[in-house]
């Protein structure tokens, strides 16, 4: 089986968030990146129990520059076979589809995994998107994914519940939790990792649909208010009279 | 300019934020509404009081298969000409959208919350709720998914005119085997009160106290991350930054501490009740109402409070 797991770095999630230019960049320093955590623990995971029952190939594919490289070696590390980075900033989520399809067109994957989607810009698109140009079937936010010969069963978030599904591959699948257990790599995989291709391949460069013009930070909140342990009914009365939620 | 926008209408009932998003598009234009289903009539036409003007409603298939409703969508908006067009940011708008954005050529904005502004920007949040960002649409047409408890539904009055409509959506490529929906309770994404606990409780056994008062204030439950991963609660009911992210009037956490993943996933809740021993406790910096004490004590304490509240309202 030939597995495509879709590979982006976020910044940590204890990272402070804070803006430049005038509020419309992402303000790098001091930043450290990390692979997304959807995309690790759970589609880059589950590809490869997958590989480890089946047998076949895990590669991983990441829209990004240089600056990348480091995160696309700890999916190696972790236990991918070999990577492909498709060389060009991403700017938005069409764009990353867009070049990921072109690449993934010919090479007759059976399954194209994505994370949930990336805590930065948390869309959730770019999986839909890649199944769309490629007119595969898509299961999102999927929690269980098993292979039987050519068809997948699956397991997905609904609203309200969840539902057992069936498609046959190749099929694109978004991984949410639940889907595995996040792997450390261990010391043999971290020097495996040098040594595995990682192919840079050239851009198709589509058009960018959107774009983010600015960014804000919230305003900050007000100082909480303590109340005495003791004294329920003096919340319950806020939470009627003042913060009319209840 | 009509806008077009899409709802699932599930056992022939429409959802809070199927509502929301048709007050969203009643801001931007004229709303035709489209979705697929046995729904009756008679409530597709009551849709008008939240500013439809009209529905057009594809009988030929149930369920939300992503295929089928991009094709359906697709077909509805080449046939009323509309170039915005809207769904709400939940799990059936998160796996149509994208499809939609590639068939059109339509940018996407995913996790709208808010209308344009003069320049036609639209606010959406990111950074898991820690920061905002506008996003600009460069394409002609233009598909926005709205995140759901961002905009209350507000009724303006009239009925709408309900058609028949093909919108030729073919056949579904994922077929569903089983649906398993949890009887009575109120399923977090769309509830409006949540009473969540952590580690803090020590034990599955404890979490009488937090679903007792849960069902009091008629309440969803959630937990924060060890606790599902530890079995001590089901993995839906994991909120943060790698759980499910929600947004209700009011959250109330008893021990929890408030880890920055933790609060990805809750910041954007109206109101923050926490209720933690330890004064340090990160959480009560997000905090609207804090309280130091025993979760043990002041759980019960507050059952016991909203219960008089009620009776005596
Ligand atoms: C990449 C990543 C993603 C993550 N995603 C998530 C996520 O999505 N959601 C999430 O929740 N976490 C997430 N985490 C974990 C997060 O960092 C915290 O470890 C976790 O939220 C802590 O859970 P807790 O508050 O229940 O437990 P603890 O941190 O152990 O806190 C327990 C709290 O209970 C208080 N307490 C103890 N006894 C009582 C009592 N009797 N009454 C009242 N209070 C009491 C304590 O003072 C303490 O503050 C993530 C971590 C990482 C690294
Ligand atoms: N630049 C990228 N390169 C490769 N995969 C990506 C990239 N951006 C997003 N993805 C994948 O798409 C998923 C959803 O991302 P998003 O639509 O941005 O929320 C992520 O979890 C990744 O698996």
């Amino acid at each position: 089986m030939k597995i495509l797991v879709c590979i982006s770095k976020a910044p940590d999630t204890t990272s402070k968030i804070a803006f430049v230019e005038g509020n419309t960049k992402f303000d790098e320093s001091g930043v450290q990146y990390i692979v997304n955590p959807y995309d690790e623990w759970y589609a880059l995971v589950r590809g490869l129990e997958l590989k480890e029952s089946l047998g076949g190939t895990v590669t991983t594919v990441t829209v990004g520059t240089a600056s990348d490289d480091a995160t696309i070696r700890k999916a190696l590390a972790i236990g991918a076979d070999d990577a492909v980075r498709i060389d060009t900033e991403a700017k938005d989520a069409f764009q990353v589809a867009a070049e990921i399809a072109a690449y993934a067109k010919e090479q007759g994957f059976d399954l194209i995994l994505t994370g949930k989607e990336t805590i930065n810009y948390n869309g959730s698109q770019v999986g839909g998107m890649i199944a769309e140009h490629l007119d595969l079937p898509f299961v999102s936010l999927a929690t269980k994914l098993d292979v039987n010969g050519t068809t997948a069963s699956l397991e997905k978030e609904i609203v309200g519940g969840s539902q057992e599904v069936e498609a046959q591959l190749p099929v694109v699948v978004s991984c949410s939790k639940g889907m595995a257990e996040q792997r450390i790599p261990n010391m043999r995989g971290i020097m495996a990792a040098r040594t595995k291709p990682l192919n840079v391949v050239a851009a198709s460069n589509p058009e960018q649909l959107t774009g983010f013009v600015s960014y804000e930070l919230p305003a900050p909140k007000a100082a909480v208010k303590m109340i005495d342990p003791e004294n329920m009914d003096e919340l319950v009365a806020l939470l009627h009279n003042e913060a009319k939620v209840i | 300019m009509s806008v077009l926008v899409y709802i699932n209408s599930e056992n022939g009932k429409v959802a809070k934020n199927a509502l929301e998003v048709i007050t969203y598009g009643k801001k931007i234009g004229d709303v035709v509404v489209v979705t697929n289903g046995s729904t009756d009539n008679a409530t597709l036409e009551s849709l008008g009081a939240y500013g439809a003007s009209k529905v057009l409603v594809d009988r030929a298939f149930e369920g939300a298969d992503a295929q089928q409703v991009t094709r359906l969508v697709a077909k509805a908006a080449e046939s009323t000409g509309a170039t915005t067009i809207i769904f709400s940011n939940d799990l059936i708008g998160k796996a149509v959208a994208p499809r939609l954005s590639v068939r059109l050529k339509a940018g996407l904005v995913a996790g709208a919350i808010d209308t344009p502004d003069a320049d036609g920007n639209i606010k959406v949040n990111v950074f898991s709720g820690k920061a905002f960002g506008n996003v600009k649409v460069n394409s002609e047409m233009r598909i926005i998914a709205l995140l759901p408890n961002s905009f209350q539904p507000e009724e303006v009055g009239g009925t709408a005119s309900v058609e028949e409509f093909n919108g030729e959506a073919g056949t579904a490529a994922v077929t569903v085997k089983a649906t398993k929906k949890p009887e009575g309770s109120i399923p977090l994404p769309e509830a409006e009160l949540v009473v969540s606990a952590g580690r803090g409780l020590k034990g599955p056994e404890n979490w009488g106290i937090v679903e007792t008062l849960a069902q009091e204030l008629g309440a969803a439950t959630a937990c924060s991350r060890p606790v599902s991963d530890i079995g001590w609660r089901p993995h839906h009911e994991h909120v943060g930054q790698t759980g499910v992210a929600i947004r209700p009037n009011l959250y109330i956490a008893a021990g929890i501490s408030g880890a920055i993943q933790h609060l990805a996933g809750v910041n954007g809740s109206k109101t923050i009740v926490v209720i933690n021993t330890d004064e340090e406790a990160p959480f009560f910096k997000a905090a609207d109402y804090g309280i130091v004490g025993d979760a043990f004590e002041v759980l019960p304490r507050l059952t016991e409070a909203v219960k008089k509240f009620k009776a005596a309202n």
